[in-house]
């Protein structure tokens, strides 16, 4: 019990900044689920490709010895802002290549073309970057990844201190903004109100003048920015990223986006933080907790394991409303 | 002077002729009716004009523009907004909202400036706000305007079906059975709701309806479908005395047996 205290707010402080990368996330899966009831399994490829952009921009700068006449926190937001602009205009290009097409056709097709759309993200993004860099695996340095303690034994002598990267704030602010941002546009703005209008009922609001078509366009780019985003965010994190990232990371967003009531942006943002909070304390007190048997590895059967038994009593996840049967 | 008009309209389902070659002007500024039994084609005839249907032949036209293969949203644009037979309200939305979508094409962006909160956009959202709450005094749903769309009852989920198509600013205005399920005070208020739409704001509306009574009493042109053609025009009185009219509601002995004479 000491030993779980005691890492407890360096669990507390990983688990927020795991949380706010699987939030921001998860955003792409409920909007684009919201609207089209289409699972965009290919959002996680969406993410690594931003991780992707980010670092080629990130590495490129550094080549040119542009990054060093910029302020670092003016070279982050454009890297940012680039790779945002770059995987929202990836997704609308497969929202019109991949999904138009397939709109009118069973939902299980769409998801077999979403899974087509991973692959071949996965493999242009491993061809390119061997082509450049002769690996697929990338590193690069942090632009803030100086770390700081927070002294966390002063407030009590049961917790231990933690350290804190710059970075991992950045994540918590950036992802915050984020959040606040789309909560905003999406319950205030004209295009916000279109796009929950569309998700109830589609042809109805074609009748009331709004035009469907660029709604999901704007989805798929604003959900894609996000995520391409968060994938700066994570590579300037962890340092090291692989064209394999987007999978794993994709389905706990997923996941994420599942437990807060697939569809709902808030529930996919409390979901997004319960399930990086539940998996570092997985990972770091497993062992403790079961004498040894089950160690760190098993952080992810941990997770699940909330997530099943939620569904199983909620299964229209914390924040979904029960869908009624359309007659 | 029409304002809409159809010409040798057509539209199949597989075997299914639903709308068969209906030819009709709805003159602008007054009430029509489209009336008919049970499957005779009349909500279909609403989807050919709002463009959810594409027609297999014909033409329409408002203002002597085509509106055939144009999409939904852009009719909605050009002038016509629609209620529905079964109430299709964006249910999880609040009352003052689902007008303001109707609004979409009349609002300002604004993008950036509403998530950072501006003052200049702020004052524009407080703008269409008053305008929806406008709208909701008119049709007499101000009071509930912050509840859930799906929470209201039953008429007065009918009337904000009304406000949010005002909303869209039409000069065309289609109700598909405005009446249905209402009780007679209800239909009394929708009545009277109906001409003063037509009178104060200069619109043309043409319902769909089976309450007979509310018909006749404000439809000044009535155009009669059975089984997708059209089997009758005229004013209310022309309407109520013709025997293929009866025979299509009564069956052939009816008119026989002068039941309803």
């Amino acid at each position: 019990m000491n030993d779980i205290l005691h890492t407890l707010p360096q669990v507390l402080i990983d688990g927020l900044a795991l949380g706010a990368i699987y939030a921001v996330v998860a955003l792409g899966y409920t909007m684009v689920y919201g609207i089209l009831e289409l699972i965009n399994f290919a959002h996680g490829e969406i993410f690594m490709t931003g991780a992707f952009v980010g670092t080629a921009v990130l590495l490129a700068a550094q080549g040119t010895g542009l990054a060093a006449s910029l302020p670092p926190w003016l070279f982050y937001l454009l890297i940012m802002l680039i790779a945002m602009m770059f995987t929202g205009a990836l997704g609308v290009g497969i929202e019109r290549v991949a999904y138009r097409p397939l709109r009118k056709a069973p939902k299980l097709i769409s998801l077999i073309a979403a899974f087509g759309v991973s692959f071949v993200l996965q493999d242009v993004v491993r061809f390119i970057a061997e082509l450049r860099t002769g690996n697929y695996i990338v590193s690069s340095s942090s632009l803030y990844g100086e770390r700081m303690s927070l002294p966390a034994s002063s407030i009590s002598s049961l917790f231990g201190d933690a350290t804190v990267k710059t970075n991992t704030l950045i994540i918590l602010g950036a992802a915050l903004l984020l959040m606040v941002a789309l909560d905003r546009f999406v319950n205030r703005s004209k295009w916000g109100v279109a796009m929950r209008a569309v998700a109830q009922d589609r042809e109805t609001a074609s009748l009331m003048s709004i035009n469907v078509n660029k709604v999901i366009v704007l989805t798929f780019f604003i959900g894609s920015a996000l995520g391409g985003a968060t994938g700066v965010l994570f590579a300037q994190q962890y340092g090291t990223i692989d064209p394999y990232i987007g999978f794993i990371l994709g389905m706990k967003a997923f996941t994420a986006a599942v437990l807060g009531g697939i569809g709902n942006i808030r529930g996919a943002m409390f979901g997004g933080f319960v399930i990086g909070i539940l998996e570092m304390f997985a990972s770091s007190n497993l062992g403790t907790l079961t004498g040894g048997s089950f160690g760190a590895e098993y952080k992810d059967v941990f997770a699940f394991s909330i997530l099943i038994i939620v569904l199983i009593f909620k299964p229209e996840g914390l924040f979904g409303r029960a869908v009624k049967e359309k007659v | 002077m029409a304002i809409l008009t159809v010409a040798s309209l057509k539209k199949r389902f597989g075997g299914l002729v639903a709308v068969n070659g209906v030819d009709y002007s709805f003159p602008s500024g007054e009430i029509s009716a489209v009336i008919g039994p049970n499957g005779a084609g009349k909500t279909t005839f609403f989807n050919l004009i709002t463009g959810i249907y594409v027609p297999d032949g014909g033409r329409i036209e408002l203002d002597g523009k085509s509106l055939v293969r144009v999409k939904p949203h852009v009719i909605a644009k050009l002038g016509i907004a629609r209620t529905f037979q079964n109430i299709r309200l964006f249910g999880s939305m609040s009352v003052l909202e689902n007008v303001m979508v109707g609004m979409h094409i009349h609002l300002k962006s604004g993008t950036p400036g509403t998530i950072l909160g501006w003052g200049k956009v702020r004052h524009e959202e407080q703008e269409a706000r008053r305008k929806a709450y406008r709208l909701l005094q008119y049709v007499g749903l101000e009071r509930h305007f912050n509840e859930e769309a799906s929470s209201l009852p039953y008429g007065a989920q009918r009337k904000l079906e009304v406000a949010r198509a005002l909303a869209v600013q039409p000069k065309v205005l289609l109700l598909d059975e405005p009446a249905a399920g209402m009780n007679p005070r209800e239909t009394a208020e929708l009545t009277a709701l109906i001409r003063r739409m037509q009178r104060e704001l200069e619109l043309t509306i043409i319902l769909i309806e089976h309450d007979m009574k509310l018909v006749m009493q404000l439809a000044e042109h009535i155009l009669v479908l059975d089984h997708g053609e059209k089997i009758a025009e005229g004013g209310p009185a022309a309407i109520r005395n013709n025997p293929k009219v009866i025979e299509a509601y009564l069956g052939k002995n009816a008119v026989e047996e002068g039941v309803m004479a």
